[in-house]
């Protein structure tokens, strides 16, 4: 949690000066739990983690980790996070940027070539595309597969299921079709969240609707 | 006679293959016998464990960690708790983090005693598998006496661990760490001066210490290159930094250093087992705010306080504020880092694994290139390939 702390935070001595090197390009940094936060443009992507490999007070020589993120309510939706890691400092930092569904973030193969497959990975399970990929395709989902299913609005059962089927001698696609209700436990409380009506709760409700809400919500 | 034209030659190697370590399908191009491009088809075990933790609670999210690497499951939950710790402001009591350090040695000495047994295997040698698989049986046992299951521990729980050990126990253990050298011996002699196993591994997949960091690598093979970095060492967690260890480092990269690390390493880990078994103290083995672990089982006979509590953690489950951490643990693989968003809720807005072989395969067409078709076994089987974590 970001509290403001009274003391001032080594990391924030680091974030300001990579701030103050790389100008307006960081558009914000914080401090979380103690891990240190940069937020940039995609415009500023590479000039940024360039700026953070080669540093002589940086050198992040490794991107650790590369993911998505899917904030639906936004206007840019997607956050992509990438993880770097200096060995010789000890030290990590994150560098966030944002996007949509259809403005591509430069592809980061050019600085780090472990980026390759972590960008393929976000492409293929939140559509976000990277310009400049060598070779943007699915990695994790099956050939041929449709949507991004880490989108918070892809089903969790996804909408095709496969068999082999014994007649035709191959395996099928077909709609998912559940033998039973989906369940989802999705209560915040176990008392508090439950919105089940019960046979005959809809005569109280009739009953009641003139008069002051029951607390029974 | 007319000009023969010679094309490249594409093989498809695996899924279905037993030296490709579970479900990994390579499309190679082949130059006679030799391997022009490698492109691994990952995927084929995925089972959307990200998306399943969107929609668990916390607690119900452990034993997916489990079945990632199911070589070593407990330096998975190791990260996961973690993680959650840091976002809760738990605190571990030192009984809890020693047996916990203890499992994740174990989990180490599982991994590496699997790793480099079919790894021999993978190039020829077949007794190592057999004498190995007998020590891992012990160790399963040991997990199985902790917390009732052999492999998908289910046991590192944010807050500490699932249920205390027993002095025997942690005594076994100790006695099992005094005879595991002679293991580790035989196993040398089988492999470290021989010459099939030499001429199959030395120079083979060698990359510098560049590359590796370019390429994400960690653990044991970033070490190969001569890298020094541990987690444990340079960002300790639980009682790591209380431990006296080496980190163990070898200097060509190639496929033998990779191997000889791992050996190494097992005895480093031995002697972590060894200090914690001495050290270990009386007391609590998980946090004692019952809003995050449970209460126990004879509190629960008589504390109806207690009992609520039980029924809210095992229905509603607990609160993370919200916030993200990226927490990591020295995996037996290299670094396993969980990134973790919550949003206040008692589901995780959002858990991305980091899985160190998915770094590590991708760099498979950077060490085969050049190399003979068989060197790409050797390849795949010295990077400690497992598909539970890497397509998760």
């Amino acid at each position: 949690m970001a509290d403001a702390r009274p003391h001032v935070h080594p990391l924030s001595d680091l974030g300001e000066a990579i701030a103050g090197e790389l100008g307006n390009a960081i558009t914000a940094t914080e401090i979380f739990n103690d891990e240190l936060v940069l937020h940039t443009s995609r415009k500023a992507l590479i000039k940024v983690m360039t700026f953070l490999r080669d540093d002589m007070n940086c050198q992040f020589k490794q991107l650790m980790e590369l993911c998505g993120i899917d904030y639906p309510e936004r206007e840019e939706r997607f956050d992509v996070v990438y993880c770097l890691l200096s060995l010789t400092q000890n030290l990590r930092v994150r560098v966030i940027v944002s996007t949509d569904e259809t403005t591509p973030v430069p592809s980061l193969t050019g600085v780090y070539s472990s980026a390759g497959w972590w960008e393929r990975e976000a492409w293929d399970l939140f559509g976000i595309y990277f310009s400049d990929h060598p070779d943007l395709r699915r990695i994790l989902t099956d050939y041929g597969f449709e949507g991004h299913p880490l989108r918070k609005d892809f089903p969790l059962t996804g909408y095709v299921e496969i068999r082999y089927d014994d007649k035709q001698k191959r395996v099928v696609y077909e709609p998912v079709k559940l033998a039973q209700d989906f369940r989802s436990f999705d209560f915040l409380s176990p008392w508090e969240g439950a919105q089940q009506m019960l046979p005959g709760d809809e005569k109280a409700e009739e009953e009641g609707a003139g008069e002051e809400k029951s607390d029974d919500a | 006679m007319p000009e023969q034209q010679i094309k490249n030659f594409t093989l498809n190697f695996g899924p279905q293959h037993p030296a490709a370590h579970g479900v990994l399908r390579l499309v190679l191009e082949m130059d006679g016998e030799v391997i022009d491009r490698s492109d691994p088809h990952i995927g084929l075990l995925h089972r959307g464990t990200e998306k399943l933790i969107e929609h668990k609670t916390y607690m119900q999210s452990v034993p997916y960690f489990d079945r990632l690497d199911y070589v070593a499951p407990q330096n998975q939950e190791h990260a996961f708790a973690i993680a959650v710790e840091k976002l809760a402001g738990m605190e571990v009591p030192p009984r809890g983090q020693y047996i916990r350090v203890i499992y994740a040695e174990l989990g180490r000495l599982l991994n590496h005693i699997f790793n480099i047994c079919a790894y021999a295997m993978d190039v020829g040698a077949m007794t190592p598998m057999l004498w190995g698989f007998e020590e891992r049986e012990k160790l399963m046992e040991f997990c199985e006496r902790a917390c009732g299951a052999r492999l998908h521990m289910g046991y590192f729980r944010p807050g500490g661990v699932a249920m205390d050990v027993s002095q025997k126990l942690i005594d076994d253990i100790g006695e099992w760490c005094d005879g595991f050298p002679k293991f580790i011996a035989d196993l040398e002699s089988l492999l470290t001066e021989n010459r099939i196993f030499k001429q199959r591994t030395v120079n083979i997949g060698a990359i510098t210490q560049e590359q590796a960091l370019d390429w994400g690598f960690s653990g044991p093979n970033l070490r190969a290159t001569g890298m020094v970095w541990d987690i444990r060492k340079s960002q300790p967690y639980d009682v790591y930094d209380k431990m006296d260890f080496d980190i163990p480092v070898a200097k060509h990269g190639d496929c033998y250093d990779r191997y000889l690390v791992r050996v190494y390493e097992m005895y480093e880990s031995l002697k972590i087992v060894k200090q914690c078994i001495e050290h270990i103290p009386p007391g609590p083995v998980a946090c004692d705010d019952h809003k995050f672990a449970p209460p126990s089982r004879t509190d629960m006979k008589q504390s109806m306080e207690a009992l609520i509590h039980h029924f809210k953690l095992y229905t509603e489950g607990y609160h993370v504020p919200a916030g993200e951490t990226y927490s990591v643990v020295e995996a037996p693989k290299g670094e396993f880092g969980v990134f973790l968003i919550s949003d206040g809720t008692n589901k995780p807005y959002r858990c991305k694994i980091r899985a160190p072989g998915f770094a590590h395969l991708q760099a498979l067409d950077l060490m085969s290139n050049g190399h003979m078709l068989a060197d790409v076994v050797a390849n795949i089987g010295s990077l400690d390939i497992v598909f539970g974590e890497i397509d998760r």
